[in-house]
């Protein structure tokens, strides 16, 4: 009952955070006393990268290891990285295009060659070489041993973005909401929109893992239909 | 495990010493996309370019990949699988192996490539020679991470294209370590700066692949 119930209040409930977080973002939070109405993308752009680096490709790494892991190796493991992976995929590339549209007016270009921007590039190749290879073996376990070894490799440029600001001098601002004691930079309105857009936006992302879990688990469905059937035809015409 | 790494890597590299693809196909190619690439900077900035560590490295890892692929296809042919599976060899020791070839041969060909970046893009001796440290630890890296992407494409459907698509984002934090770290030698800079991301590097895919390389072997 709970379950359904939450499943069922998961969408509505991340289509009101994101309206809220909008017209928190764009109307009600006050212009950056440096940056001007431009701040406003911080309140979107920060939080969907946190899905893509984070939430979205934490859960396909994991989900990896628990496939590697003989006891607790299933389909459901091997579905769940890839579903996760795939959505990882659009968060990344949501994440450039948004950062790139913040850079352009602020450094005066819509690319640099900095480290955690060049580190998240290369992230968002390593999450299309993935989708390569799902698609490259036809033998299920086999294609799931693969991308589960590959997601795991990749995983480790995750803390390579993160502590890139820290250990190469980077365009890219260093941590903005909490300072090294824990204290806040951020205050008022414009940190819980912050919040609530993390919020929204993690939300969003399991939404979307299931909604992309339900589809995975439809195709395998009908594919193992069409198999059957194929499979029968030939009998009918007396192939064994 | 060591002793089967040594078994195999002698099997490969012996393979490879019969076969003299490496010899008569790798070096010369590694060499002409040397000077392709002195040809696309144009004589005015070809030689003593600030671009020759980048370059070889850029050369380098297109040889790389050429000598995955024909390792892929050494490994894939009829019973060779079957063989090491029957053997009962530790997949560790056959990832180290592997590796350890794959390394030889990379670094035979990069002193190929080094000595044409000095004659033709003009690079100092001198900070060449300092480089060589860096040079061998990148390359190594390069090999064992080489190593566990031709096992990941290799079976698959367009093994030959699905390898650079894999390996090329993980390739690039070596590209970009090792070039600095020449370059720094060069300049007469520190090397240690950014040889020590060709080291981790190392030290990760090694245990990644002495960790992994079996599951991706299991039948």
């Amino acid at each position: 009952m709970i379950k359904t119930l939450s499943q069922r209040l998961l969408g509505p409930v991340t289509l009101v955070l994101l309206a809220l977080t909008f017209w928190l973002g764009l109307w009600v939070t006050p212009p950056d006393k440096v940056q001007g109405n431009l701040a406003r993308l911080l309140y979107v752009h920060p939080a969907i990268a946190w899905v893509a680096l984070y939430v979205s490709f934490g859960t396909a790494a994991i989900a990896s290891a628990l496939y590697l892991w003989k006891r607790t190796r299933s389909v459901v493991m091997d579905r769940v990285a890839y579903c996760a992976m795939e959505v990882s995929t659009v968060f990344i590339i949501l994440t450039l295009i948004t950062g790139s549209i913040w850079g352009r007016p602020t450094w005066g270009v819509w690319w640099a060659w900095d480290a955690r921007l060049t580190s998240t590039a290369i992230l968002g190749l390593f999450e299309l070489a993935y989708l390569a290879l799902r698609r490259a073996n036809d033998d299920p376990d086999l294609r799931a041993r693969r991308c589960a070894v590959f997601a795991i490799i990749a995983a480790i440029n995750v803390p390579i973005i993160h502590f890139s600001v820290d250990w190469w001098n980077t365009l890219h601002q260093g941590a903005t909401v909490f300072t090294e004691n824990g204290n806040l930079l951020v205050h008022g309105i414009m940190l819980w929109t912050l919040f609530i857009s993390l919020f929204a936006f993690t939300l969003l992302f399991f939404w979307l893992l299931r909604a992309r879990y339900r589809l995975e688990v439809l195709r395998a469905t009908r594919y193992d239909v069409a198999l059957d059937e194929a499979l029968a035809q030939r009998r009918r015409e007396g192939v064994h | 495990m060591i002793r089967i790494a040594l078994l195999v890597a002698g099997k490969d590299l012996r393979i490879e010493r019969r076969s003299r693809v490496l010899l008569w196909q790798v070096l010369p190619f590694g060499v002409t996309a040397l000077v392709l690439c002195g040809l696309a900077l144009g004589p005015l900035h070809a030689g003593n370019s600030s671009a020759a560590p980048g370059l070889f490295y850029l050369v380098m890892l297109l040889v790389a990949l050429l000598m995955i692929n024909r390792a892929q296809v050494i490994e894939g042919s009829p019973g060779t699988r079957a063989s090491v599976a029957t053997l009962g060899l530790d997949p560790a020791g056959v990832f180290l192996g592997k590796a350890l070839a794959l390394a030889v041969e990379l670094w035979l060909t990069g002193v190929v490539v080094l000595a044409g970046s000095v004659l033709f893009l003009h690079t100092a001796l001198s900070g060449t020679l300092s480089a060589l440290p860096s040079v061998v630890v990148t390359l190594a890296a390069l090999a064992a991470a080489g190593t566990l992407y031709g096992a990941l494409s290799g079976g698959g459907q367009g093994p030959a294209t699905l390898l650079p698509m894999l390996s090329l984002p993980a390739f690039a934090p070596l590209l970009i370590a090792g070039e600095r770290s020449f370059s720094d030698a060069l300049h007469g800079g520190s090397l240690w700066r950014w040889w020590v991301i060709s080291l981790v590097a190392l030290a990760a895919y090694l245990a990644i692949g002495i960790l992994l390389y079996g599951v991706l072997e299991e039948s």
